[in-house]
């Protein structure tokens, strides 16, 4: 089972989707026993970090992630949920994430020459840095993800799996032990990220 | 870096697909579900989905296509049609869109844009402007293109984008149905004060058209069409190889 953490950000049409299409059981709950109970733990996510982060925050699932996340459950952030398990972000102000993949989350623009747009809309190709990762274990080199982000992950080079290049390197796979985390979304991302939500529900 | 992209629009009314798609292996041509498919399934990286119902009733049906629409094809929603309010596009967010097109409902209340970006971020927000020139000038029309608004086209791509639309869709109406080619003159004099992405829309009748629109205009992003798709005039597949020969990066499957 897995459990897709409900938290009142962004749509679970497509992920809750996804699963089923490829023949997964999920629950999208906000439940702390069905969460302990799952085989795996996804928490999804769009719009701003503070707001997600309080929201997230007030389900009180924050300490169930912690113990979860710390006995070596299979966790995957996606877009938000991504950058939320970092350190800290510094979107609109500054604000403490769930820390579980050192590194920070930054604005794109900031570091990019300002004739490139923001948000950074689109499919873009994977670069792979580390293929033995067991979520490549179905995705070649060059697979195009879909991405929408203003915000980006740095100082993660040591969790880094993949990313794409946007004048900077955007990192798009970043993996801390059972810890797992896309910047693109994909629920989104046609065949190619099927099959890497097909991967990351072989995660043991 | 990040690829052109080629999207189909759909007009839906009363659940279906207004003029069904007419190709080999879809039998029921206006079921909105299999024509999604069939797009995805062919390398659409994107899907619009225009509303063009009528009465407040035919909305739950809408709902319902989209919710079935969003668990089946995975690739990005944008929803249009009848957004007016915050409470549009909450009605749209929770059926399955990702992205939600606003149009003359931006006319009536400018300000809707900016408080929608607030609340469910930019990259939510499509603006979608249908524009033509009066007087050689570019000028916003509302009502499907019927009415001039007399608002320059170009100071409000402007405004709406510094509002916080993170996506500008430019419909030509002097070449929408003329199939003789995106209006480059225009893309070009709104790509010049925008910094979101552009996606061009009306005129395209053949594939040399794509290729045109995005060797000439950079700062355009994607190419959006209807009955070209839908009438087989041009396949997405065969439309994406031949871009990909000519040296445009566009997303292979």
């Amino acid at each position: 089972m897995t459990a897709i953490i409900n938290y009142g950000v962004g749509n679970l049409f497509s992920l809750t989707g996804s699963l089923k299409h490829l023949g997964i059981e999920a629950v999208v709950t906000a439940d702390a026993d069905e969460i302990r109970k799952a085989d795996r733990i996804i928490l999804p996510g769009v719009g701003a970090f503070a707001d997600a982060k309080r929201k997230l925050s007030d389900t009180g699932l924050i300490p169930v992630l912690n113990e979860e996340a710390g006995n070596g459950k299979p966790l995957l952030g996606i877009c938000l949920g991504m950058q939320l398990l970092f350190e800290k972000s510094y979107e609109y102000g500054e604000h403490d994430g769930l820390g579980y993949i050192k590194g920070e989350v930054c604005p794109l623009c900031e570091d990019i020459p300002e004739n490139m747009k923001v948000p950074h809309i689109g499919w873009n190709k994977l670069i792979i840095k580390d293929k033995s990762n067991p979520m490549l274990k179905y995705t070649s080199e060059g697979d195009y993800m879909y991405y929408v982000h203003s915000y980006y992950a740095k100082k993660c080079e040591e969790s880094l799996i993949a990313y794409s290049e946007y004048y900077v390197n955007v990192p798009g796979l970043v993996n801390n032990k059972n810890v797992f985390g896309t910047q693109f979304h994909p629920e989104k991302s046609g065949e190619a990220g099927l099959k890497m939500l097909k991967a990351f529900c072989e995660v043991r | 870096m990040i690829t052109k992209r080629i999207i189909p629009c759909l007009d839906i009314r009363n659940g279906r697909v207004v003029k069904g798609v007419n190709f080999d292996g879809i039998r029921d041509v206006d079921d909105p579900v299999a024509l999604a498919k069939y797009y995805n399934d062919s390398g659409a990286d994107e899907l619009v989905f225009y509303d063009i119902t009528a009465s407040f009733e035919e909305r739950g049906l809408f709902a319902d296509v989209l919710k079935n629409v969003a668990e089946n094809i995975f690739i990005p929603l944008t929803v249009g049609g009848n957004i007016n309010s915050l409470d549009d596009f909450d009605r749209v967010l929770k059926s399955g869109a990702d992205k939600v097109s606003v149009n003359t409902g931006a006319i009536k209340n400018p300000s809707i844009v900016g408080e929608a970006a607030k609340k469910y971020g930019d990259q939510c927000v499509v603006l979608s402007m249908d524009v033509k020139r009066v007087d050689g000038r570019f000028m916003l029309f509302a009502k499907g293109g019927r009415e001039n608004t007399g608002i320059d086209a170009v100071e409000w791509a402007k405004k709406r984008t510094a509002d916080g639309a993170g996506e500008i869709v430019v419909n030509s109406i002097n070449t929408d149905g003329v199939k003789n080619g995106f209006d480059i003159e225009m893309l070009e004099a709104i790509c010049g004060v925008v910094s979101v992405p552009v996606i061009a829309s009306g005129g395209a009748g053949r594939m040399e058209h794509f290729k045109t629109l995005f060797d000439t205009v950079p700062g355009v992003d994607a190419g959006l069409a209807a009955s070209i798709f839908h009438f087989g005039e041009v396949k997405i597949n065969d439309l994406k190889k031949y871009l990909i020969s000519q040296n445009i990066e566009m997303r292979v499957f």
